[in-house]
């Protein structure tokens, strides 16, 4: 019976070939559409860390003075905190970071030297965020706390300075002092880049930055601090810095602590901890306030709104979109089909169950879905080419994964499906004395 | 022209003339909504930034660690740079607008007060205003004299309380003492204090971190920078003299200092472009989606119309069998479309406030002015007139003798 329907489908269709593409163009250009961009929103809103997400959490507290974070503790931490509960080894695993531009030279090649962003980081970062190796491995806590000069590349900057090629064991030179790669590390894209989130709630929307490629240096955290002292980074200071750069015993946040916890139990015991941490600094004269926070990793993504408010503005139009391009679609297939009153009035009085007409109808109208649907799925390809083009840090991410692919023939079908809903129903009520007579 | 009978005849296709108008009043909603925006985004990238940016190129060298003389550095490659033919100004400045990279500090008017007013960008290097050609409107430039060396600062904290002046924009005056002249007024930083001595009329931050509302929020110092703090060199040549002074300006500052690399050497017109590309990029997109729409919702009254006028070819038949003209006839569907347009329209303006109200609370954007739904309005008209033309004008062809038949 079904294939009788298609059969029915196709030659009504074929019928009226204008209006046929009218129909599917409409689909395919509101599927491509709100596709692309639902792709894209996917994309940003995705979890970067999956499955591991929710043991992973970033403890604030704040040596900043009275009165100068009034929304709960600073986004960073200063350098003498971070240390502090870094060093208490509370949490199962746990990375300190501070971030910093570094000038790079392989000296055994003649290629020019190039400022890389570099990351200054504890061992436990590559187990606990799951950084895969394409040569080599992380850096030991014995290199660590030997203080040796060693480093972990990006593929990126493996690819730029040795050709891609195993280039454990080389030396790059790091602004001033020879460093021995131990790891190079394979393309790691997580979105967003987590772990330098920050200040999002500051950035009026504006948080594209936040889809960046991970550093391309990694190095132990203090012997990291001595290669590149001068050259960090500050999340904000409320006091004067003697030597720009140099932020160890400056009064400013800098640093970001990540932490790997197991289970309730020990998120509980680690929010004690650093309650009590607090209060002991206050006692101490250190603290103003014993003011912390320790949000899990997607809560900080939440709170940092890190989908672009422009990608969300997207989405909105382009469904707005789609549902003009259904509300045509509905207004075609109802003159579709009352057009063919008389024909469905035969089909009727020869003893088609409404039910039946219903069917055909609907079978007609989902089929216009699918012949929409390969056309908003080839559009939505062009589309996400379109955003690759452009200028954003995310750009390169956009592609149409398995899932986004059967969405969008799901959303055709349904989309058409919805939009046949009402004009199948008319056509069905047709009453077949009424055309026969005009016949 | 009568309307009535288009009434009665429209009751009777209710579902469909429903449609058309909804679809119209979202089209006209989101058009008038997406207009708006553009007309934002590209406002945007109007900004002024008060400075002479078609002169103006900058190039930016990697801070090569602690180069051991970095002053005497600065001053080479300056005296080296304005002899660069087509320099007019040169200058080594810690920040240049458009390039979101800047350095802030929090603001006080009275060293007792708490928390701080404000938090502005802070511009230093010897001749900036000059050279950047930022209009002063009250006050003076910093003298010769005034200019401290940043590094002798940086090694010497007690110097800072030395620097004593500062150059600030209209729009800081105005915000830190609204209605009243700005010169001789003291701002503090810290344990530091500076007078205001000139005011310009606009210098743009780097960065719009701190939002739009804020661009402007700019001080400049008079602090001489050395090759050991600074590493942006500002230029300023004739326009069509830009891309020679670059390539120059670049080779005269890697000839000076081989083991240095030129990161960047851009026009200040190019480093504007990027800063607002996004804007430019959403700006574009909205324009393909308004003529999406627009294209769509034409499309979708061509084939109603199309539809009715085939239903009716009898009616029309008896219609211009009975004395009507083609001109009746044709008419009779223009004014059709224009009752179910201007239905729509009016529903549209409605959900346009809706959607713009969503879109205040939610992107704070401003509400949108009167002058859009009279455009919106005027475009739905005539898309629906172009769209029936055609499918009208087959009607109208229509011969009376169809009458005839098949009764």
């Amino acid at each position: 019976m079904f294939t009788y329907y298609l059969d029915l489908a196709l030659r009504s269709l074929k019928r009226n070939r204008m209006l046929t593409a009218l129909m599917v163009l409409a689909i395919a250009v509101g599927i491509g559409a709100s596709m692309t961009t639902l792709t894209v929103t996917h994309l940003l809103s995705g979890d970067p860390l999956p499955g591991r997400s929710q043991h992973i959490f970033y403890p604030q507290v704040d040596a900043s003075p009275a009165g100068y974070s009034k929304s709960g503790p600073l986004d960073m931490l200063d350098y003498r905190s971070a240390v502090d509960l870094w060093s208490a080894h509370r949490a199962d695993r746990q990375a300190l970071m501070a971030g910093s531009e570094v000038k790079v030279r392989a000296p055994d090649t003649t290629l020019p030297p190039l400022m890389v962003p570099m990351l200054a980081t504890t061992s436990d970062f590559f187990a606990m965020f799951q950084v895969p190796f394409q040569y080599g491995t992380a850096w030991t806590a014995a290199d660590a706390a030997s203080r040796a000069r060693v480093a972990v590349i990006s593929s990126d900057l493996n690819d730029r300075l040795f050709g891609g090629a195993d280039s454990v064991g080389k030396t790059l030179r790091l602004k001033d002092s020879d460093v021995r790669i131990v790891g190079v590390m394979k393309k790691w894209r997580p979105s967003p880049l987590f772990y330098d989130v920050r200040a999002g709630r500051f950035a009026e929307g504006q948080t594209s930055s936040f889809y960046g490629k991970p550093e391309d240096v990694f190095m132990p955290f203090f012997s990291g601090l001595d290669v590149n002292d001068g050259n960090f980074w500050q999340f904000t200071c409320w006091g004067s810095v003697p030597r720009p750069g140099h932020l160890q015993d400056a009064p400013c946040v800098w640093v970001g602590l990540w932490v790997q916890l197991d289970d309730a139990a020990k998120v509980a015991d680690y929010r004690a901890f650093i309650a009590n941490y607090a209060q002991q600094q206050k006692q101490l004269g250190r603290f103003a306030t014993t003011q912390t926070r320790m949000p899990g990793l997607m809560e900080w993504l939440v709170f940092n709104h890190v989908v672009p408010s422009d990608v969300k503005l997207q989405t909105w139009l382009a469904f707005a979109f789609l549902a003009i391009c259904l509300f045509n679609m509905i207004g075609l297939l109802l003159a579709k089909f009352l057009r063919r009153s008389s024909e469905i009035g035969v089909r009727r009085a020869l003893g088609a169950s409404r039910g039946a007409v219903f069917a055909q109808c609907l079978v007609e109208a989902g089929m216009v879905g699918l012949v929409g649907g390969i056309g908003g799925w080839l559009l939505t390809l062009l589309g996400l080419w379109l955003v690759r083009r452009q200028p954003v840090e995310y750009a390169d991410l956009a592609h149409l994964d398995p899932g986004m692919f059967g969405l969008t023939f799901a959303l055709a079908v349904a989309a058409s499906l919805l939009a046949g809903l009402l004009p199948a129903l008319r056509a069905s009520r047709i009453a077949p004395a009424l055309q026969l007579k005009t016949l | 022209m009568d309307i009535l009978p288009i009434f009665s005849t429209l009751r009777r296709h209710k579902i469909t003339a429903l449609l058309l108008v909804l679809e119209i009043a979202l089209t006209c909603a989101i058009v008038c909504n997406a207009v708006f925006l553009i007309s934002q985004r590209l406002q945007r990238t109007e900004m002024a930034s008060g400075v002479a940016e078609h002169e103006l190129l900058q190039v930016q060298v990697a801070n090569i660690g602690k180069p051991a003389n970095g002053k005497s550095r600065a001053q080479e490659d300056l005296a080296l740079l304005r002899q660069v033919p087509g320099v007019t100004a040169a200058a080594l400045v810690n920040q240049v607008p458009f390039t979101n990279s800047s350095s802030n500090t929090s603001i006080k008017l009275d060293p007792a007060q708490k928390l701080p007013t404000l938090n502005a960008t802070m511009y230093m290097g010897e001749g900036l205003i000059a050279s950047f050609g930022a209009r002063l409107v009250a006050g003076r430039d910093f003298t010769a004299d005034e200019y401290l060396d940043y590094d002798d600062m940086r090694s010497n904290p007690e110097l800072q309380n030395k620097v004593g002046s500062v150059v600030i924009t209209q729009a800081l005056g105005e915000r830190l003492w609204p209605g009243q002249s700005a010169l001789g007024r003291n701002i503090y930083m810290g344990d530091t204090s500076v007078r205001v001595i000139g005011v310009v009329q606009s210098l743009i931050r780097p960065s719009l971190f701190m939002g739009d509302d804020a661009a402007q929020w700019t001080m400049v110092f008079p602090l001489r920078l050395s090759a050991a703090s600074a590493s942006r060199y500002v230029l300023r040549t004739a326009p069509d003299q830009r891309q020679q002074v670059l390539s120059e300006a670049a080779k005269v500052l890697r000839k000076a200092d081989p083991h240095r690399i030129v990161l960047k050497k851009d026009t200040l017109d190019d480093i504007r472009g990027a800063f607002f590309q996004n804007d430019r990029a959403m700006a574009g997109i909205l324009v393909g989606v308004i003529a999406a729409l627009l294209i769509v919702t034409a499309l979708g009254i061509v084939g109603l119309a199309s539809f009715w006028v085939a239903q009716r070819r009898r009616t029309i038949g008896v219609r211009r069998a009975l004395g009507a003209t083609r001109r009746n006839i044709l008419n009779y569907f223009q004014t059709e479309n224009f009752l179910l347009a201007t239905i729509g329209i009016v529903l549209g303006m409605v959900l346009a406030y809706g959607i713009n109200l969503f879109l205040m609370t939610r992107y704070e954007l401003p509400r949108l002015p009167g002058m859009y739904f009279p455009m919106g309005a005027i475009a739905l008209w005539l898309i629906g007139q172009l769209a029936v033309l055609g499918p009208a004008l087959r009607a109208a062809a229509v011969p009376p003798v169809v009458a005839t038949r098949s009764v």
